[in-house]
């Protein structure tokens, strides 16, 4: 969902050249990035801190801080989605370290709990979740179960050895492997973003 | 497991702040994990589009591009205004009012501004407040085309139109000039299009000049140029 005032004058332009964009203090540049990774960094932060008003502060600091640091951003080394979502994602696993109610529940509040109905999403978010979470089903156990709580639940590895009892060698390893195998699954065709189609 | 295999983890966000300086560190040493930190990246980007999206409230894409409109910190720090930020919203809906109590000409310029130009209003927020009060000194512009407005509180806001951006490697620099005083700096700025709007990061007391010079970028701690415009308050 667009907001209408939005000045899609940028549209076309690829995400690393808003980026570029905003690193010359283009304002509608950011308003761009935000139009396009807002909802999903939105999520994201929800997924892991599980308060509205701190996801929305996670969120903001997140593209607070690519306002700021745009101009050091180096497309050779990854792609303008990946940076500003793993931006999101690190804001708001600090953020999470840092409450004290913490998030025991990650993996027992699967998405597919919440009602798919019930939330009104673009038909590319939609996509990309169930090919996602297909992926994600087709991992070992163990595996998910260590992918899960690290990225969605933001526990350390140490955390993570202590809290299932396994030893840190053991936990990296499965986060090693689950990745492996997740990139594997999801380098099929079919994952890269495309935001023309959903416009 | 060596440090090599920390890429996972990282990509994840799984290491503690050491953990993570360690690795940084490693990073900075090592292509092959740059390389494969580059593709793990992209799959816990996945991982992070795995999840149910709601949409978020309207009012952070508002509050964002806000606080990036004060901040610019790109082109260097102007200081965060939080509890402007906090009143932004309802001092918005009194920009209509300012229009009818008479701001002229001015006024009706920013609020059709408003709407043409969305970017531009995200600072037009954090002035409004300052902007909407009825008791706010505003001046014109010698030498550019807008105005300053001072609070009674001496909180001062830019509004310039149709500034020029700055060449490649300058920046615009706002100063405080208290009368009879040496000038304080006040905040760079470069231009956002047909309105920019600049709140001055040093009040402005009575009796003071306002003027921005276009300075090297970074800014100088004096103005070194002729100022290209100013406003005698």
């Amino acid at each position: 969902m667009r907001t209408p005032y939005v000045n899609r004058e940028l549209a076309h332009l690829s995400d690393e050249a808003l980026v570029a964009l905003a690193a010359r203090s283009e304002q509608s540049a950011l308003a761009e990035l935000y139009d396009r990774f807002g909802r999903p960094a939105y999520g994201l932060a929800l997924r892991i801190l599980r308060d509205e008003s701190l996801a929305e502060d996670a969120v903001q600091e997140a593209f607070l801080t690519l306002w700021r640091t745009s101009a050091r951003f180096v497309p050779e080394r990854g792609k303008a989605s990946t940076w500003i979502l793993t931006l999101v994602h690190r804001r708001a696993v600090d953020l999470v370290r840092r409450e004290e109610r913490r998030r025991a529940d990650a993996i027992d509040q699967a998405p597919e709990q919440v009602s798919r109905d019930a939330v009104d999403e673009e038909a590319w978010l939609r996509l990309q979740r169930e090919r996602v979470q297909d992926a994600l089903r087709k991992l070992p156990d163990q595996q998910r179960e260590a992918i899960e709580l690290a990225y969605y639940g933001g526990f350390t590895q140490s955390e993570l050895a202590e809290r299932l009892g396994q030893p840190l060698g053991t936990i990296k390893s499965r986060m090693f492997m689950g990745l492996a195998r997740l990139r594997e699954l999801l380098g099929e065709p079919g994952l890269e973003m495309s935001w023309t189609s959903t416009t | 497991m060596d440090v090599h295999d920390l890429t996972a983890a990282y990509a994840l966000d799984a290491l503690d702040p050491e953990g993570r300086e360690t690795f940084e560190a490693h990073l900075g040493q090592c292509a092959r994990c740059r390389e494969e930190l580059a593709s793990f990246g992209e799959t816990a980007t996945a991982l992070a589009l795995g999840v149910v999206s709601p949409p978020p409230p309207p009012q952070l894409r508002n509050r964002i591009l806000a606080a990036a409109a004060v901040e610019r910190e790109n082109v260097v720090p102007l200081p965060m205004r939080r509890p402007w930020l906090v009143r932004a919203t309802a001092a918005a809906a009194s920009v209509a009012a300012c229009t009818a109590i008479g701001l002229g000409i001015w006024a009706a310029t920013l609020s059709h501004s408003l709407d043409r130009a969305r970017a531009t209003s995200a600072s037009a927020e954090q002035a409004a407040e300052v902007l909407a009060d009825q008791c706010t000194q505003k001046i014109a512009l010698h030498g550019g085309s807008g105005m300053l407005a001072v609070d009674p509180r001496g909180r001062g806001v830019l509004v310039v139109e149709r500034l020029p951006v700055a060449p490649s490697g300058r920046v615009y620099e706002a100063w405080v000039i208290p009368h009879g005083g040496a000038p304080h700096k006040a905040g760079l700025f470069d231009s956002s299009g047909s309105m920019t709007m600049v709140p001055l990061a040093e009040s402005v007391p009575k009796g003071a000049v306002v003027a921005a010079t276009l300075e090297r970028a970074g800014g100088t701690d004096k103005p070194t140029q002729t100022p290209v415009f100013s406003a005698q308050t």
